[in-house]
């Protein structure tokens, strides 16, 4: 098959149907894992989309962790545009959490709104730390971030431990978790919300971090297309010979990415903190990290792809814990599975069909064109 | 009448909208080299790999020896005896000679009776056609004339009568160009057919019986090379006529711009590859440094550029001192100092090719005003520049927000040449400024270029093109393993003497 004229498929075709039909793909061959696993495919989706849509905690919940995916997603996709692959969004995420705890304790005589400034700039602080060592050691040593940071995961959780077993746990009670945070400093949940027009909901997760999390898209999307930084990041990223070439250091640039990248995920730090747990529990960040990095593939590095992607997770998140409770054959793995056939699908097999696709509109369009 | 061995009949071709080959017939005798000459993107290759099976026409007939047959892969062209030597060679680096032409055609499990019996008929091959080439040597020993005649021999032991070179002396040194051509006389000699795909009119003239030249996916004539002459064939292949000698005054010389006092450079292995090199270019000079590729050039310029650490010497710009061994102002600050560099290779170090146009239409100048302003870029301001500045270097299409690697190659150095012509820089250093571009573009680049030097600036010009340093330099230095070996005023030096420097012989 000849090759399709790039600059001739229309971009609704390239960012819009390829995915979709990846995704519808990844569906129907999970679908068929649901019934080989003895389940009902069908009734499984109608679990999945009441579970996530169908009641108003329910969608509550699939917000929440859209929350999350956003601020894993954005992470990995900075430092993707600088060619980094920052796998270590679990990590810089779990210390960006110490960030906040310990901001909100120790600036707790300051006035609400100042503590939660703070602790959000605590979170991106101590997660862009956690960044840092290994941007450092590419920059200087081309030790791998790729290794580096997969490492820093592993430190991170031990010295998480460490800390909440030894030295800031909550010695009133037996679990690795600190004391909570003071109830005026926790985030307003969109429960709180609820209540100001008078609608009583139960509990959900949902709190106002999920605005943060718009925020940081716009952020990213501004930082990187807009700025001479992300300019510079982008060419690094595509081109380090060229940048070196137009004056730009790749030295500098790798170590800005990384902790702009690292920052972005101390801020599930912020959601789960002060919007969810009010403390530290042990393991907070509960794999949200990695699954940032499938958001951030699917969205193709692209704040506006990345918010579907991680909406989509969202769901398969909560509405796959709605089948898990109904189906007793359909494990939480399952879902584990689900994720990583979409992954197959829109990441690695992205373009197994693309070029048919691609020419199938673009023969459709020159026809009608030229009728 | 013989009928020729090969016979093209109203081959189209189409990749999406561009019709690379329109009803294109040609005829091609026994015993002859037959070139074929267009710009790049005029459809040369496309035709020639529609020959040797890489691609299917949509349309047409291939006969050969009057009968037609059908090319559904490389392997049923080797079968009809058609052989390609491609641009970027195809073999196994670490493999030895031997090992790569057997490569697929070993016949035996365990080598023995075959392989003995391949040996003696490549040897006697090589006899025959003079290649000189040692069976056992590894490729990645081999220069690079010598990988392209491992190439040629590979053709003929899988039985080629009909031989395809494209742009076969691309990466050759002047001298292996010769070889070259010898072989490819004796092969004619013992009947073989080649055609050759080249933008080089003079190897046309030089080696070919007939010429076919293609422009936009037609062919536009065929006549035999005796009957024709340069002039005649390069304003086919461009549809008007061209200036092959460039009109130019003479330069008005003023003030030493650029400085290179004793200058010496490391490559990245830590091997010395500019040794003590001094140059001063004047105010309203070009100067040309002219070499075989891999002399030093690279690393020279790298080091002029500030992208490359200096291991001993100084530079100066404008009398003032901006590079030794302990300080080095980079790219940037020479930038802004009036430095401008057109790198050697435009993909690898001129531009980012997955960036839109215009975001390489300001690399390295993105932090200047007007275009960004605190860090944030100036996207307006960006794009009406752009739009200027592509209008005034006619770099097509005309639009900003293409992605850099959808312009062709001579669009892509025009983007390359307005982005740093358009400062007015004083000193501008050019690589291989018209390395892979069209004849057209390459008139318009050397035109700006003479332009530049008569509004004063100091130019040094490398490359490996000896027309382009012999029709653009005032004065010529030439480098031979890292140093200077001879400088020569344009007017009073001959291209065989260059030459002879440039091997190192004198």
């Amino acid at each position: 098959m000849a090759p399709v004229d790039k600059s001739k498929v229309p971009w609704w075709v390239s960012n819009l149907i390829v995915p979709l039909v990846n995704l519808t793909l990844a569906l129907l061959v999970s679908g068929l894992f649901i019934f080989i696993a003895g389940e009902n495919p069908y009734q499984a989706v109608r679990l999945i989309i009441y579970g996530s849509f169908g009641y108003i905690e329910g969608f509550a919940y699939t917000l929440y962790y859209t929350t999350n995916f956003i601020f894993t997603g954005l992470a990995f996709a900075v430092a993707f545009h600088c060619r980094l692959f920052n796998i270590g969004g679990e990590g810089q995420a779990y210390i960006g959490g110490l960030g906040v705890f310990l901001v909100a304790v120790n600036f707790s005589f300051l006035p609400v709104p100042m503590v939660w400034l703070l602790s959000i700039a605590g979170a991106m602080v101590f997660g862009a730390a956690w960044a840092f060592i290994p941007a450092y050691l590419q920059a200087t040593r081309g030790s791998h971030v790729v290794i580096t940071t997969i490492m820093f995961n592993f430190i991170a959780a031990s010295l998480m431990v460490f800390l909440l077993v030894d030295v800031i746990r909550d010695t009133a009670q037996m679990g690795p978790h600190t004391v909570a945070l003071p109830k005026e400093q926790w985030f307003p949940s969109f429960k709180d919300f609820a209540a100001l027009f008078g609608i009583k909901i139960r509990y959900s997760p949902l709190n106002i971090s999920f605005l943060l999390a718009i925020a940081a898209s716009f952020f990213v999307w501004f930082l990187v297309w807009k700025t001479r930084w992300g300019y510079e990041m982008r060419a690094v990223g595509h081109n380090t010979q060229a940048a070196i070439y137009a004056g730009i250091s790749p030295y500098k640039n790798i170590i800005i990415a990384m902790c702009i990248s690292g920052g972005l995920a101390g801020l599930l730090g912020v959601n789960e903190i002060l919007g969810v747990h009010h403390k530290i529990v042990a393991g907070f960040p509960a794999g949200y990290g990695f699954t940032g990095i499938a958001v951030a593939l699917m969205g193709r590095n692209h704040p506006i792809g990345i918010f579907p992607a991680a909406f989509l997770f969202g769901i398969l998140y909560q509405g796959g814990s709605e089948v898990t409770f109904d189906m007793p054959n359909i494990t939480r793995y399952m879902f584990v599975a689900v994720q990583g056939v979409i992954i197959l699908f829109s990441g690695a097999l992205e373009n197994l069909f693309r070029p048919q696709i691609e020419s199938f509109f673009v023969n459709r369009l020159n026809i009608k064109a030229s009728a | 009448m013989v009928s020729p061995i090969l016979e093209l009949e109203n081959i189209n071709k189409s990749f999406g909208h561009v019709h690379a080959n329109k009803n294109i017939n040609l005829k091609i005798n026994k015993g002859t080299i037959h070139g074929i000459i267009g710009e790049n993107g005029a459809g040369k290759s496309t035709l020639m790999s529609i020959v040797f099976g890489l691609y299917q026409a949509n349309s047409g007939k291939i006969k050969i020896n009057g009968k037609e047959i059908n090319l559904r892969s490389p392997k049923d062209s080797i079968i009809n005896g058609i052989g390609m030597v491609h641009q970027h060679f195809m073999l196994v680096e670490n493999f030895t000679v031997l090992e790569n032409i057997i490569l697929g055609f070993e016949g035996e499990l365990v080598f023995g009776k075959n392989l003995e019996k391949a040996k003696k008929d490549l040897k006697n091959l090589c006899e025959t056609y003079k290649l000189n080439i040692d069976l056992n040597s590894t490729i990645s020993d081999l220069s690079v004339g010598f990988r392209q005649r491992v190439e040629i021999l590979k053709s003929l032991y899988r039985g080629a009568e009909i031989l395809i070179l494209d742009e076969p002396t691309g990466v050759l040194t002047p001298q292996e160009v010769d070889e070259l051509f010898k072989i490819l006389r004796s092969l004619k000699e013992e009947g073989k057919t080649i055609v050759l795909i080249t933008h080089k009119l003079i190897e046309i003239m030089d080696l070919t019986n007939e010429v076919s030249v293609m422009r936009q996916g037609e062919m536009v004539g065929h006549t035999k090379t005796e009957n024709t002459n340069k002039e005649q064939l390069a304003e086919m292949m461009v549809g008007r006529s061209v200036l092959l000698r460039l009109d130019k005054n003479d330069s008005k010389t003023g003030d030493v711009l650029f400085k290179v006092e004793d200058l010496s450079v490391k490559d990245d292995l830590q091997v010395i590859r500019v040794k003590n090199v001094n140059l001063e270019i004047r105010e309203g000079e070009i100067l040309g440094l002219a070499g075989v590729t891999g002399n030093g050039q690279t690393e020279l310029l790298e080091a002029l550029s500030g992208i490359r650490k200096v291991e001993s010497g100084e530079i100066f710009l404008d009398g003032n001192k901006v590079s030794d061994n302990q300080n080095f102002l980079d790219p940037r600050e020479l930038k802004e100092k009036g430095l401008a560099h057109v790198p050697e290779d435009r993909q690898r170090m001129g531009l980012v090719t997955d960036f839109k146009a215009y975001e390489n239409l300001i690399f390295g100048y993105h932090d200047q005003q007007p275009f960004s302003k605190s860090s944030i870029l100036k996207h307006r301001d960006i794009i009406t520049h752009s739009k200027k500045i592509m209008e005034e270097y006619d770099v097509r299409p005309q639009s900003p927000n293409l992605i850099t690697s959808n312009f062709s190659g001579g669009n892509q150095q025009k983007i390359i040449l307005s982005r740093e012509l358009n400062e007015n820089p004083k000193v501008l250093l050019v690589g291989q400024p018209t390395r892979g571009v069209d004849i057209g573009a390459i008139e318009f680049i050397h035109q700006r270029l003479i332009e530049m030097r008569d509004r004063g600036a100091a130019i040094l010009l490398v490359s490996v093109e000896l027309d382009e340093i012999l029709s653009l330099s005032d004065r010529i230095v030439v480098m031979f393993d890292g140093k200077i070996v001879g400088e020569r005023e344009n007017k009073n030096v001959t291209d065989r003497e260059l030459g002879l420097l440039m091997a190192g012989v004198v």
